[in-house]
């Protein structure tokens, strides 16, 4: 058990990491080379200000209309993507094993609130995995792999709050915890995560394209 | 013939006419035109309730028609216009119609250096071109793209050899097409044929050509080249020794092919307007080396300057060692010459002229409503309120002004001849 | 493919789609498919198809979605995978029966007018997708009858309606002898170089409603602009080869526009109510031609008519007075955000204007857009049941009072005026042109 722990604790967190960096750069890079080669009028049209006009109207909850519609996927969607982020980076536990490593660290979240924006995250998934079931639309587009995407995303947080409450077979679910993060790491680039990389660049294409073309708003 | 050399090229300035006076006499006055050696001016006058004339330096022609349109001059000084009398048309020359008379006329055009004039005609639906007031002998389902040759003796524009009835898609796919030269219609038929071209004996035609949905490519005397292309634009003859060029897309983008086979390396995002050097040495075409930028390539090698707006007008010197073009970025417009565009901005520049021997051009411009010309750069200050293009003379010392005037000529059609020397003063 | 709706579907049989599909075999699809996706399949299409985290939230976007009850078959990424989502993922090796469908889909369901793309949290245009399928179907000769004659009438004439020269040139004298017994000094001035103004019409304006020529040649004449239309062609500036995805003939129709109003020397080009014209010109047949934006200014009737009364240079004798409503077109206000130029020009021509709701970037589409209209009666049905929602939206502006609907768009027209006579709305539709033609001071 030792021995495994050693492994994936420590080269395949780099392993991992640098798959994750590396592949997200290549990811960019390869699309940013594409569009220059089969669809280079994109740059051109490419305004700053209105690219960061429209980042910036779908950042925040309710400014669009289509965020007001739907308000619960709304509120579920904000605090899933910023319990998402702000766990793994912010959590105590993480940043001991950090400034073991590398004597550094950073502000952490108290643990009993990190507990809960795991709860969170975990809740959100359920709820899209019930969206997902449940709503025609979406059901309609639902393909295997986003159920294995969704699982990929609750693995680490469904096995970090185990082994962090110490759950019979918790030293299991430490493992499973930090294999199911890295795989979630290096799962970014290659799929459909790679919103998170693309998420600046189309909406600031479509803020441009609205906004120094169109004279329009786009939200 | 009227010769350029026969023309009045003593320097001096002479006041042909007052179009304000022809205003108070006929109350309709249209767009006034002045003749290439800038001895007369003419406009479409209103004679009496229902009938119009020409008006040429005060004098209205002698006949008058229920309406006349597009009044233009020849290159032999005389003016033409389509006219109509009881619901036939014609043209009309100096006031004098044709014989023939057809249910409609249009789209009439003079051969370079000769009068003679070409049109396209329409009688009892069937479609063909009248030269100097002799019809084709075949008539087809349409006509479009009319060209006439160098000289204006020859004529050949696109025609609809089969009818098409309405939705029939599978009809037209098979080819309903053709090029007719003089009235006679090429052995096949392709899905589209468009802009044409003659060489400079008159002797032989390419026009672009769409020979099923998605191929296109040239077609010379009939037969199409062996390429097929996934566009082109309008092929021209080389005039030394009769190799047609055209601008073909290819993958990678637009580049330049002669008889089929690609001859230039570059791959533009756009190229089009290809011109020759009057010997056949030099091609210079308008071009788009980079998404939104536009300039001129000559020979393979677009210039360093470009336009964001647009470029048109190429035009080589007539010893094709000089090129220039009009271009326009940001809405202004200026010359550009061998690749050097003059410093001031104009709201419209027509094309640029050069002098016989290359050194010099001049251009017709606008800016805030008032017409200047300007040469290399320098405007003569002389304002307009109407302008025609300037003409150097046949030694290029010289240069023909022809123009409405303003102020103390305010109305007045005035010609001048300008000793070059005085205008670059 | 489409399980809930197939079944209540009557059958649709088009021409253009079956016989273009008869001439396929399953390898020449995959073999034309690859080579497309392989020349154009770039960095935008991929993107799209990879980031879209089939969330559903463009559903409510879409007209189609809606009014067929929800059936998530019309969703705009429902109809996203049921095309060209299936066709990257396998590589182009779809059926022919797949290609009919998707070429149905893609053509009829969907109006391109890109109201989604404002819905989807990432900006994915579904528009640009339903293009990219498109313009396979154009590759592989599939394309519905009705727009493909379309189309070859474009390449043929260089206009919409198959109008020949004569045809076109003898409309404006007619118009112009027409006008000139209401207004003696009217002059619709043919091929007059060096004017201020190139205004250019959609096709069928000279084939069907020539009053609306005669009705700008009046404003003109007020207003006291000096304009042009030119006696060749380039007079059309409408374009359906944008819409079949025959991208090299769009082009050459916008190269034409263009050129003949350069030719001209004329400073900009002021075009008639028309939607997808503009869309053509502004943001699209120009890019193609390397033109960043249009290389001279297009404005759209709405923002000329906006200056006219702005400026005062047209004076209204007395304001409309029955009350309207303001249907946005998608291609001008999503597309140029003309929408407050409008409603300027409405306030000073209308007594009573009623807002409809959703509106301005908002609206429903008319649902005759993107070529939907130009396919023909076979899909009108579909069309019209296809769009209850805007039936739905007009009904609840009558019932606040509004009789005239205005839309300032000749697609948008065809497709209310289905509307209206399937829903039995009774409402009268008008261009802001009528309007103005009937309120102003002629002389």
């Amino acid at each position: 058990m030792h021995a495994i722990y050693e492994i994936v604790s420590g080269p395949m967190v780099w392993l991992a990491a640098i798959i994750f960096i590396l592949g997200s750069l290549y990811r960019l890079i390869f699309m940013g080379r594409l569009a220059a080669k089969k669809d280079p009028m994109v740059f051109s049209y490419l305004s700053v200000y209105y690219s960061l006009r429209s980042i910036f109207h779908w950042i925040i909850p309710f400014a669009s209309v289509n965020m007001r519609k739907h308000p619960i996927m709304t509120v579920v969607a904000f605090a899933f993507h910023i319990c998402l982020f702000a766990v793994p980076i912010f959590l105590c536990a993480h940043i001991i094993l950090i400034n073991e490593a590398w004597q550094v660290k950073w502000w952490y979240l108290p643990n009993p609130i990190a507990d809960v924006m795991t709860l969170i995250v975990i809740g959100a998934c359920i709820f899209f995995l019930g969206r997902r079931l449940l709503l025609r639309e979406v059901r309609y587009l639902t393909t295997f792999s986003d159920f294995l995407i969704l699982a990929g995303v609750a693995a680490p947080f469904v096995t970090g709050f185990w082994s962090y409450h110490q759950y019979p077979g918790h030293e299991t679910a430490a493992i499973l915890h930090i294999i199911s993060g890295e795989i979630i790491l290096v799962m970014i680039p290659f799929t459909r995560l790679s919103h998170m990389l693309f998420f600046p660049f189309l909406r600031g294409y479509a803020g441009s394209e609205f906004g120094a073309v169109r004279n329009a708003v786009d939200w | 013939m009227s010769h350029i050399n026969d023309w009045d090229w003593n320097t001096g300035k002479k006041i042909l006419a007052d179009i304000n006076q022809w205003r108070k006499q006929f109350g309709w006055v249209e767009e006034p035109y002045a003749s290439p050696n800038g001895e007369s001016v003419a406009a479409i006058v209103k004679v009496d309730e229902m009938s119009f004339s020409v008006c040429e330096n005060g004098e209205a022609w002698d006949n008058s028609f229920d309406k006349i349109w597009f009044l233009r001059y020849g290159p032999d000084n005389r003016a033409a216009g389509l006219v109509s009398d009881t619901a036939m048309w014609t043209v009309a020359v100096s006031g004098e119609p044709w014989k023939n008379w057809f249910e409609f006329v249009w789209d009439a055009k003079f051969g370079i250096h000769e009068g003679h004039i070409t049109t396209a005609a329409q009688k009892n639906m069937e479609y063909f071109a009248v030269t100097d007031d002799q019809p084709w002998e075949n008539g087809f389902y349409n006509l479009s793209h009319l060209a006439a040759s160098p000289s204006g003796r020859s004529a050949a524009a696109v025609v609809q050899t089969k009818p098409i009835n309405e939705g029939d898609i599978a009809a037209f796919q098979k080819g309903c097409f053709t090029v007719a030269v003089n009235g006679s219609p090429w052995q096949h038929e392709f899905l589209n044929a468009w802009e044409i071209s003659f060489d400079s004996e008159e002797k032989h035609v390419a026009a672009e050509v769409r020979m099923n949905l998605n191929d296109y490519t040239i077609v010379v005397d009939g037969q199409p080249w062996n390429q097929r292309f996934s566009s082109v634009w309008q092929p021209v003859f080389n005039p030394a020794d009769g190799s047609v060029t055209a601008p073909v897309r290819v993958a990678g983008g637009w580049t330049m092919a002669r008889n089929g086979e690609i001859i230039w390396n570059s791959r533009l995002l756009q190229l089009w307007h290809h011109i020759y050097s009057m010997n056949g040495s030099r091609i210079a075409a308008v071009a788009s080396p980079k998404f939104g930028r536009w300039t001129l390539a000559i020979d393979d090698v677009p210039w360093a300057l470009t336009f964001k707006d647009l470029v048109t007008d190429p035009v080589f010197s007539p010893d094709g060692r000089h090129a220039a073009c009009a271009g326009k970025t940001d809405g202004k417009w200026t010359v550009a010459v061998d690749g050097i565009a003059w410093n001031e901005a104009y709201d419209m520049v027509w094309p640029p002229i050069f002098s016989p021997d290359g050194k010099n051009v001049a251009a017709k411009t606008e800016k805030n409503g008032i017409y200047r010309i300007i040469v290399n750069g320098q405007p003569i200050k002389i304002d307009f309120k109407t302008l025609w293009n300037p003409i150097f003379s046949p030694k290029g010392d010289k240069l023909l002004i022809r123009g409405v005037g303003t102020v103390e000529d305010e109305g007045k059609y005035i010609r001048i001849i300008m000793s070059l020397a005085e205008t670059l003063k | 493919m489409k399980t809930p709706a197939e079944a209540t579907d009557e059958q649709i049989i088009d021409r253009g789609i079956e016989d273009g599909a008869a001439k396929l075999t399953q390898d020449k699809v995959k073999r034309v498919v690859q080579k497309m996706l392989a020349a154009e399949g770039g960095a935008r299409l991929k993107t799209y198809i990879e980031t879209c985290a089939h969330c559903g939230l463009c559903s409510e976007a879409c007209h189609f979605y809606i009014s067929n009850d929800k059936d998530p078959a019309y969703s705009p990424a429902g109809k996203i995978k049921q095309t060209i989502g299936e066709i990257v993922k396998k590589r182009g090796n779809v059926s022919v029966d797949f290609i009919k469908t998707a070429c149905e889909i893609s053509f009829t369901e969907c109006n391109l007018c890109r109201r989604c793309v404002m819905y989807c949290p990432f900006g994915i245009d579904a528009a640009y997708m339903m293009l990219f399928m498109r313009r396979i179907c154009h590759k592989l000769g599939v394309v519905p009858q009705y727009i493909q004659d379309t189309a070859h009438s474009h390449s043929a004439t260089l206009n919409q309606m198959w109008v020949k020269e004569d045809e076109w040139i003898d409309t404006l004298h007619w118009q112009e002898e027409e006008a000139r017994d209401e207004i003696p000094g009217l002059r619709i001035p043919i091929e007059k170089e060096g004017a201020d103004i190139f205004y250019s019409v959609i096709g069928p304006e000279p084939k069907f409603r020539a009053q609306l020529i005669y009705q700008a040649a009046v404003i003109m004449h007020a207003a006291g602009v000096d304009w042009t239309m030119p006696a060749t062609p380039g007079w059309d500036n409408s374009d359906m080869c944008m819409y079949t995805g025959d991208v090299e003939m769009m082009a050459r129709l916008k190269k034409v526009h263009f050129e003949t109003a350069m030719r001209l020397k004329t400073k900009r080009i002021v075009m008639g109510e028309c939607g997808h014209a503009f869309r053509s010109v502004h943001d699209v047949g120009n890019r193609y031609l390397g033109w960043k934006m249009a290389p001279l200014p297009v404005i759209h009737a709405i923002e000329f008519f906006y200056e006219l009364l702005r400026d005062r240079k047209i004076r209204i004798k007395k304001k409309f007075q029955k009350p309207v409503t303001f249907h946005d077109p998608c291609n001008i206000v999503r597309g140029r955000g003309l929408h407050e130029k409008a409603r300027y020009v409405i306030h000073q021509t209308c007594k009573a204007f009623i807002e409809m709701h959703p509106n301005r970037e908002h609206n429903y589409c008319c649902s005759a857009g993107g070529g939907v209209i130009n396919c023909g009666p076979p899909f009108r049905k579909k069309r019209v049941t296809g769009n209850r929602v805007k039936a739905d939206q007009l009904e609840a502006v009558k019932a606040k009072g509004a009789e005239i609907v205005i839309a300032p768009c000749h697609n948008c027209h065809g497709g209310l005026e289905d509307i209206i006579k399937h829903y039995e709305l009774g409402m009268e539709l008008k261009f802001l042109g009528d309007i103005i033609y009937e309120c102003m001071e002629k002389e």
